[in-house]
Formats: C-alpha cells, sequence, structure tokens
C-alpha cells in the first residue's frame, strides 16, 4: 500500500498511452457488456423458466395449433396441478419496425400459472372485466407510452384485420432482468373474432405439482395424446425457451468467439504495452532494487501498474455498457431484454483484472529477473 | 584507519579479504579485481581513484551488495554479504547502504520528497515519522524549499542534494558514491562534496567514494588507487585530516 504512490505515479508518466491502454480494456469490456447482455437474452426465457412448468406443443411444429379440448384432458394427467394456454398473435403496431410479442393468453388461469408476471389487482380485475382488455409490460409502456386507459390497435397479419385492444394495466417482473417487452390479451377475444383456427390454441403450459414429477408427467401426457390427429410434446419450459432461442443458430459459441478473440488480442497489446514500459524504465527500476526494494516488491509494482490499467479500463467499460444496453434494448427489442446483470458486470471485472494480471506477468518478471549492475550500466 | 595489507585487526566496519572478480566475455576472460584485501573503520571517508576500466566501479558494486565477487569475502559489520543469498541481501542493502549516483538516478515521477522517501518505504516507520525523516535529510542538504518540485524542476547540483537525501534518509551504515561529482560544474561540485565531508564530519558516517576528481579526492581522508585490479597505495590526503 506504501508504494501505492510508486504505482500511480508511474501510470500518469505517459499519459497518452496509460490513457489509450485503460481505453482498449474499456472497449473490450463494454464488448463483454454487451455480448453477455445479448446472450442472457436468447436465454433470457430460459433462465426465467420455471422448474415447476413444461410446455405441451404440437408434435409436428410449434408453430401447429392444438385442439382447446386438451385442456380439460391435460388437467386429468396425475401430477397436473394447473393448465393455462396461449397462442402467438403476431400484430404488426403502427409499422412493422414497432416488433414486440403479444400472445392470447386465457384470462383465468394465464396469471395463475405465470406468478412471475407481477399485475396489480385492480390491473386484473380490469382484465377479467373488458373482453377488449390488454396488459403490457412495463418495458413495452416504456417504450411506446402505453399507459391504462390508451387504446391499442394492432394490424393482425395471421388473424387479418384491425385489432383494437384497451390497456388497463401494467404488468412487471419478479427480477430486474425480467423480459417485459410484450403485452398479453384475452384468449376469448381472440376466439370470438377470428375467422380460422377457432378452437384452437398456439400451446399449453402445465403446472406440476411437484417438479420431482415432471419427467413422469411429461411422458403421461405424451402418451395420453399419442396416434391423435394432435399428438403433444411435451419438454420442460427451460428447453422449450432454449429450441426457441436456438432457432436464432449458437448465438452462445458465436459469441464466445468474438469474446476470446478479443481478450486475446488485448492480452497481447496490453503486455505488449507493459513491456515497454518496462523496457523504458530498466534503469529506475535498478535504481529501486538498489535502494532494498526486493524482486518480489518490483514485480508487484509492475502487476499492480497493469491490474490498475485493467481495473479503471474494465470499470469505465462495464459502467458504460450497464448505461447503454438498456438503450440498445428499447431500440433493438427481436433481442430480447438487454440488461448487464450485476454478476455480469461483476465476472467482467474479474475477467478484466485476470487479462490485466497475465499481461502484466511476462514483463514483471522481466522486471524482477533485472540484474542491477546490468541496468545501471545502461544508463 | 584503512589498511590494504589485509592485516586488520578485525575492528574495522569494511573487511574485505582475497577479493577476485572475472568477466568472461566470449572466449576472453577479464580479471577485474585481484586479490583485494581492503579495511575501512567507521566513520572513515575513503576515495578510490584510477583510470577507466580500473575496476573502481566493480568494487563499489561488490561492497554494496549490487554483484558478487568470483570469490574472495566483504564482511561489512560483522555480516559476511558474500554468503547471502540475493534475496537476504537485497534487504541487508536496504538497512546498511545509500548510494549516490553520477547521474542522480532519481524517480522522474516523484517529487523530491518523495524520492527520498522511497527507502523508508521499506521500514515499519508511519507516515509521520517517514516525513519527519525526509524533512529532516532535505533539510541537511538545504533543499527544504524545494520538497514538492519534481527532478526536472531542479538544477543538476539540486537532483544530487536530493540524491544524497535519499541515501542517508534511513540511516545506512555507510554511504557509497559513484563519481558524485562527475556530471556537475565545479561549483556545484564543491557543494556536494561539502556536504558529503559534513556527514562525515558532522554525522559520522563512514563513505566509500570513487572518483576522478582529484579536488573531490581532496575532501577524502584516505586516497587508495586502483589499478588494473590492485589497490596500489594507501595515501593520506590533504584535506579532512
Amino acid at each position: 500500500m506504501k508504494s501505492f504512490r510508486l504505482v500511480w505515479a508511474n501510470l500518469r508518466r505517459k499519459k497518452v498511452r496509460t490513457t489509450l491502454a485503460i481505453g482498449s480494456f474499456a472497449v473490450a469490456l463494454f464488448l463483454f457488456g454487451l455480448l453477455a447482455a445479448v446472450r442472457m437474452g436468447f436465454r433470457g426465457g430460459a433462465d426465467a423458466a420455471g422448474a415447476n412448468r413444461l410446455a405441451v406443443i404440437n408434435r409436428v411444429s410449434l408453430i401447429l395449433p392444438l385442439p382447446l379440448s386438451y385442456r380439460d384432458r391435460l388437467l386429468k394427467v396425475p401430477g397436473v396441478a394447473a393448465v393455462t394456454y396461449a397462442s402467438w398473435f403476431g400484430g404488426v403496431y403502427q409499422d412493422e419496425r414497432n416488433f414486440f410479442p403479444q400472445f392470447a393468453v386465457d384470462k383465468d388461469t394465464w396469471f395463475d400459472v405465470y406468478a412471475d408476471n407481477v399485475v396489480s389487482p385492480e390491473g386484473r380485475d380490469a382484465f377479467m372485466k373488458d373482453r377488449q382488455a390488454c396488459l403490457v409490460g412495463r418495458a413495452l409502456a416504456k417504450r411506446f407510452g402505453f399507459k391504462v386507459g390508451d387504446r391499442l390497435p394492432l394490424r393482425g397479419t395471421i388473424w387479418t384485420g384491425n385489432w383494437e385492444f384497451n390497456v388497463v394495466g401494467v404488468y412487471d417482473g419478479n427480477r430486474p432482468e425480467a423480459d417485459t417487452s410484450g403485452m398479453f390479451f384475452r384468449a376469448d377475444y381472440l376466439e370470438e373474432r377470428r375467422a380460422y383456427g377457432k378452437g384452437t390454441v398456439g400451446y399449453y403450459v402445465v403446472k406440476v405439482g411437484n417438479p420431482d414429477d415432471a419427467v413422469q408427467v411429461t411422458k403421461a401426457i405424451d402418451a395420453l395424446f399419442e396416434n391423435s390427429p394432435f399428438e403433444t410434446r411435451t419438454q420442460t419450459e427451460k428447453s422449450f425457451a432454449a429450441s426457441f432461442a436456438k432457432q436464432m443458430g449458437n448465438v452462445e459459441l458465436l459469441i464466445m468467439t468474438i469474446g476470446s478473440v478479443v481478450f486475446f488480442t488485448l492480452l497481447l497489446v496490453t503486455g505488449n504495452t507493459m513491456a515497454i514500459a518496462v523496457r523504458e524504465r530498466s534503469g529506475e527500476l535498478a535504481v529501486l532494487k538498489t535502494v532494498g526494494f526486493s524482486d518480489r516488491r518490483v514485480l508487484g509494482l509492475i502487476l499492480a501498474e497493469a491490474v490498475l490499467i485493467a481495473g479503471q479500463g474494465g470499470f469505465i467499460g462495464l459502467a458504460l455498457a450497464k448505461l447503454v444496453i438498456p438503450r440498445l434494448s428499447r431500440a433493438l427489442p427481436m433481442l430480447g431484454v438487454l440488461y448487464v446483470s450485476p454478476l455480469t458486470f461483476a465476472a467482467g471485472f474479474v475477467l478484466a483484472i485476470a487479462v490485466g494480471a497475465a499481461a502484466g506477468l511476462l514483463p514483471a518478471i522481466g522486471a524482477m529477473r533485472l540484474r542491477v549492475v546490468d541496468a545501471l550500466r545502461r544508463i | 584507519m584503512v589498511r590494504i595489507d589485509g592485516k586488520g585487526n578485525g575492528t574495522a566496519l569494511v573487511r574485505v579479504r582475497n577479493l577476485d572478480k572475472k568477466y568472461v566475455r566470449g572466449t576472453e576472460e577479464i580479471h577485474v579485481l585481484q586479490g583485494l584485501n581492503l579495511d575501512v573503520d567507521a566513520g572513515d571517508f575513503v576515495a578510490f581513484m584510477g583510470p577507466s576500466g580500473s575496476g573502481k566501479t566493480t568494487l563499489l558494486n561488490l561492497l554494496g551488495g549490487l554483484d558478487l565477487p568470483t570469490s574472495g569475502s566483504i564482511t561489512v559489520a560483522g555480516d559476511e554479504i558474500t554468503k547471502l543469498s540475493a534475496g537476504s541481501l537485497t534487504s541487508w542493502r536496504a538497512r546498511h547502504v545509500g548510494f549516490i549516483f553520477q547521474l542522480y538516478n532519481l524517480i522522474p515521477v516523484l517529487t523530491a520528497f518523495q524520492n527520498v522517501e522511497l527507502p523508508l518505504l521499506l521500514t515499519k516507520l508511519s507516515k509521520a515519522e517517514r516525513r519527519k525523516h525526509v524533512e529532516t535529510a532535505l533539510a541537511v542538504v538545504g533543499l527544504t524549499d524545494r520538497m514538492g518540485h519534481f527532478p526536472r524542476q531542479l538544477s543538476g547540483g539540486q537532483e544530487q542534494r536530493v540524491a544524497i537525501a535519499r541515501a542517508f534518509v534511513a540511516d545506512p551504515t555507510f554511504l557509497l558514491c559513484d563519481e558524485p561529482t562527475g556530471d556537475l560544474d565545479r561549483k556545484n561540485a564543491d557543494e556536494i562534496m561539502e556536504i558529503i565531508d559534513r556527514l562525515v564530519r558532522e554525522h559520522g558516517k563512514t563513505v566509500l567514494m570513487v572518483s576522478h576528481d582529484p579536488r573531490a579526492a581532496e575532501r577524502a581522508r584516505f586516497v587508495l588507487h586502483l589499478d588494473k585490479g590492485v589497490l596500489m597505495e594507501a595515501a593520506k590526503a590533504g584535506a579532512g585530516t
């Protein structure tokens, strides 16, 4: 700690070089924050998935419906505690660029099964009373300035025509990174107005009484509808959400590859910067050793410098990511909710420190091994 | 008292016996110091003179524990430093040796105060105690009003005075000076030598100095000549006695 002033003074020696080194860490960590947020956005559904919820879809394809009559049969399967359903609507609000997900849901059961969609009692009450009611997510409301009492018009793409909804409430998530970019409206309104597909739903969500029974219930449901015109594929909600994300390709691998390349480059650039700094200062390091600074202390000084550069740059980059990414998320809603979680922040910061330490290690070892007599002779 | 015959009585602060130093450059072996003996008592001021390449700086480096001899022994205040490990030698250096270089070798990004404080960072002194020591050292060299100045804001003579303060601030057993006036004009050189002389006379420091400058060497109590790695003679200088 007593030597901190020396470390700090050395960092200020070449301000441009230090700023650039800190800047490169800031850029890399900003990118890390962005990639991690995108990854989380893609995995968001999977991470938020309840352990006690199963998704039941048409065995042939997710886009094919299931009969509404399955609901009562599902409820009779041993281990099933509740059943709800939803249908993808795919409407357009004003312009196709204003994409957000809309689901027609069963008004009686949806919010019991999805207790993680938090709605005020007044909102829920109004949702029950008004056939054209809709609930918008907090992020969606913020994005378009929706408020209770507004009329929300959508142009149907699957079920054509103009559809109008009344905003009766705003739902929140039970975690900061929860996806609240969507809208729910009543399935009976869809059923009433649509020209085809009547008596069907997009998919069911089954709540099991005991998560340990999930495998048995899964098998029982699929067996129940085997050899019927609408065979089912039941899976945990996590797998369901993950398979949804996989439709976009192996995003995770892509993100990992980009991230690794960026950090490896950063390692080389910072290592080179530190090596130059040490080479320029070999005379001063020799003087420090002459007055009694041990080899280890000299090693520590160089490592501390590298770590300080990395720490500052990392913090700036991550702070910037935390600030900018939510705005980016609003601009690119198709990526889901982009959010730099505290865990991402902490992981990024630790990663920056580790890269800084790794980059400083070789120059620091060089400084540690520096022979005083040789270095003094070169001054 | 200084002796070079290896017959000191064992009370000397610095005791060198049969010191040899060889360098190998390619296939050539260079014998820099040959069978050197030396006894220096506490409080002595010794100047080593001699032509370039005679081994003066090598001797100073060996005495300061910066380098190891090929053979022979060096004992300082009872510690045989030639037997110490590299790590022990570093901490020994911090406790016992103050170095003054020809080119001052201050850290450019630290102020005069911070440069002088460097050796004290290795001690257990509190911040307040360190401040007191540094202020005292800078007062001795007459730079109290330049504490916050960086080396680039000081003249050569002032830089060397800061370097002297850094060398003795931790109260080392002895000071090693390598051409302390080599980069200074006459006036500044005289001022620097006056400070070193005062450290010996008033503070009882032991100083071993390498110099080409006869006027600087005149200040020493003993002048030894080194030629081709051999200590040739011991002479009592006119001044300082």
